[in-house]
């Protein structure tokens, strides 16, 4: 009795913010609403007692991809009123292309049969006296574990792809390079100093310049600087 | 879970985050230490490989045989040779980023993975591990637009050949009921089948053939090859297509064995397409990396006419016939990598001419390898083609065995033009002097390739006891 009315009370606003999600003028409240939709989603999952599948719904949609989203639709102008223009002229077209996948949904599962012993043909059966977490665990670390590492080396391949193929060291930067430091020889050498000297009583040590250049004449700018006054 | 036998692999894998470590950690460019270790661990790998037991592990999603280690262990030498090519090429071309070989290293993983695959999920996982390896170190030279049009060419067309695998493979699951191929071969061992698994079982081929370059589906190959590095070149024809075709004899002669009156007309087909394309499209190239590409097509074309005949004969032709291409194809390609001339990289055939006078050494291996690949008779190339025909005709495959004799007698015009213009052309500027690594791995293919003749039986006999192991 309470499960089924929690379970219409999350559907209900599961379907009422998907609604919103699509409709609302405000992209981040589109953001906002798909997130109380997730929530709603994983509540469902939780009632059908896959609270495995419901913890990853929080944690991955919700904890990343949405606010993935929401960055994104923060930091980049994206202006959704130019998106939506010409709704009207492509409307029916989309209508037409929607009309025909529905009809063939239909048809699919209106000649959609089942054998009669499909339960025990399925390749991983639900385990019995386990919760489903556990099954999932088991499934993916113990019997998939082969399958599982290659994938992660696959993804690991990726990232090195995608580092080798556009990471550029900036010439421009400055670093320091310990090592050309000390092996610098003659311009830089050491000297004690009296504690407590100055600059201007030790001078400054600096590799030979070329003369400055002369300078233009101060007093004429001034001069010209106080005519403005 | 019998996990200890995939020992090699694991052991690969391992030694590769730790390299990849190793390569990340300190700031100063690391290619020739990390590579180092890599062929280190590649050469571990075939050690254990060669002492690895027989059986089937991880819910047997994984299979270990004769079969698997003879491939196994062409796959790591191809790998190791390869890399030893790039190591002179990559430091003068400005391409020595150790991420080079630690792709290396991951693409012989997934190669090890596929031809120890005994599920069409581990097929597929090993099948990607491989292809995004090559697609990034097709674009290595990212500077350059031709080597960037071959990686983003590459991975387009692959990504789409994967579509098509996993279409197939979702099919036969679907009507089959499962992925293992030890049960698949018994689903299927009545022989009748639906045609929904017969559609699946196409587009598995059609998946695989792309991926060893055979001719419905070789567009990629000639602008692949010309676009990447001439060291990845190397590698894509070498290892890859040996681990693709073992892929295909294991998928073709296990589960699907029973269902060979739907799959040879395929192949059939297959062989004979490429035994033409590859004769006649290479005979107006002027690019030799180009022309290898044509010729790889063309080789693939016969070593398929032995998965045509589909009886152990013939399969026992292809496993010989990939060993020796795999031999002569390196040599051939560490000819090509030492063509550098005032530190430019040389790609036409022209650029060859007179070799024989100012470089008579290289001009004798690379003669030794063109003979070899027009199938000249003391070479290995000819014992290759003798195992693949000798099983045609021995089935009744008279009209494939007569276009292979035929392609072989164009294909030769080629083969010789480049001995043509290395002895009786004029002779250029020498080419710089090339490095020991690439004339160690020229000479020793070149042997190998010359005095195969005098010892046949211990390669012959491994094909046979692979063959063995993959029928029994």
């Amino acid at each position: 009795m309470i499960a089924a009315a929690a379970f219409y009370l999350f559907a209900a606003v599961l379907i009422a913010s998907a609604v919103m999600v699509v409709t609302s003028r405000n992209p981040v409240h589109s953001v906002l609403f798909l997130i109380l939709a997730f929530f709603n989603a994983a509540a469902l999952f939780l009632l059908a007692g896959a609270e495995f599948l419901a913890m990853i719904l929080v944690i991955v949609y919700v904890g990343a991809v949405a606010v993935l989203f929401l960055f994104v639709v923060m930091m980049l102008d994206v202006d959704f009123s130019a998106l939506r223009e010409g709704f009207q002229r492509y409307a029916p077209v989309g209508g037409a292309v929607g009309l025909v996948l529905f009809a063939e949904l239909v048809f699919v599962f209106g000649s959609w049969s089942f054998a009669d012993d499909v339960g025990g043909l399925r390749l991983n059966p639900t385990p019995e006296g386990v919760d489903n977490t556990r099954a999932i665990g088991r499934i993916l670390y113990t019997d998939h574990v082969w399958l599982f590492q290659l994938s992660g080396l696959i993804l690991l391949v990726a990232m090195i792809g995608a580092i080798v193929l556009t990471l550029r060291g900036r010439p421009a930067s400055k670093r320091q390079d310990i090592g050309a430091q000390v092996a610098r020889s003659g311009s830089v050498n050491l000297r004690q100093v009296r504690p407590g000297a100055g600059l201007g009583e030790i001078g400054i040590e600096r590799p030979p310049v070329e003369a400055p250049k002369p300078v233009k004449q101060v007093e004429h700018h001034g001069h010209d600087h106080g005519g403005h006054h | 879970m019998n996990w200890t036998l995939a020992l090699p692999e694991i052991v690969l894998g391992i030694s590769g985050l730790l390299i990849l470590a190793g390569g990340v950690i300190p700031k100063k460019d690391s290619f020739f230490p990390v590579s180092m270790a890599v062929i280190g661990a590649l050469v571990l790998t075939a050690a254990l490989v060669l002492g690895q037991g027989e059986g089937t592990a991880f819910m047997g999603q994984y299979v270990s045989d004769g079969f698997s280690r003879f491939a196994k262990v062409l796959i790591l030498a191809g790998a190791a040779l390869a890399l030893v090519l790039a190591l002179d090429f990559n430091a003068k071309a400005g391409l020595d980023r150790f991420e080079y070989a630690v792709l290396m290293l991951f693409a012989a993983q997934g190669m090890m993975v596929m031809v120890s695959a005994n599920d069409l999920m581990s097929l597929y996982i090993g099948l990607e591990l491989l292809s995004l390896s090559l697609y990034v170190i097709a674009a290595f030279d990212r500077d350059n637009a031709r080597s960037a049009e071959a990686g983003l060419k590459y991975f387009v067309l692959g990504a789409l050949a994967s579509g098509l695998l996993l279409y197939g493979s979702s099919l036969v699951y679907g009507f089959a009921g499962t992925t293992n191929f030890d049960r698949l071969a018994d689903a299927l061992s009545s022989g009748q089948v639906g045609m929904g698994l017969v559609i699946g079982l196409v587009f598995v081929l059609a998946g695989l053939c792309f991926k060893i370059s055979a001719v419905p589906f070789h567009m990629w190959t000639p602008d692949v090859y010309e676009g990447a590095p001439t060291p990845v070149t190397a590698f894509f024809a070498t290892a890859p297509k040996i681990a693709a075709i073992a892929l295909l004899m294991r998928v073709l002669a296990g589960p699907f064995g029973d269902l060979s009156a739907q799959w040879q007309q395929v192949i059939w087909f297959a062989s004979a397409g490429s035994m033409l394309l590859g004769a006649f499209a290479a005979l107006t190239q002027k690019n030799i990396k180009r022309l290898m590409a044509y010729s790889s097509i063309g080789h693939v074309g016969y070593a398929l006419m032995g998965l045509a005949v589909a009886t152990d004969g013939g399969f026992r032709g292809v496993l010989v016939y990939m060993a020796i291409y795999l031999v002569m194809n390196l040599g051939t390609f560490a000819v090509l990598v030492a063509m550098r001339r005032n530190g430019k990289t040389l790609e036409q055939v022209d650029d060859l001419a007179g070799l024989g006078r100012t470089d008579p050494q290289m001009a004798l291996w690379m003669a030794i390898f063109m003979f070899s690949m027009a199938g000249v008779p003391p070479m290995a190339g000819f014992f290759g083609k003798l195992y693949v025909f000798l099983a045609a005709v021995q089935e009744g495959f008279w009209v494939l065995a007569l276009i292979g004799v035929f392609t072989s007698v164009v294909g030769s015009y080629y083969y010789l033009r480049i001995i043509k213009v290395m002895y009786f052309d004029a002779a250029q500027a020498p080419l710089d002097p090339r490095s020991a690594g690439v004339t160690v791995v020229m000479a020793g293919t070149g042997l190998l390739t010359l005095l195969f003749f005098l010892f046949p039986a211990p390669i012959i006999a491994a094909a046979q006891s692979a063959i063995v192991a993959l029928a029994g």
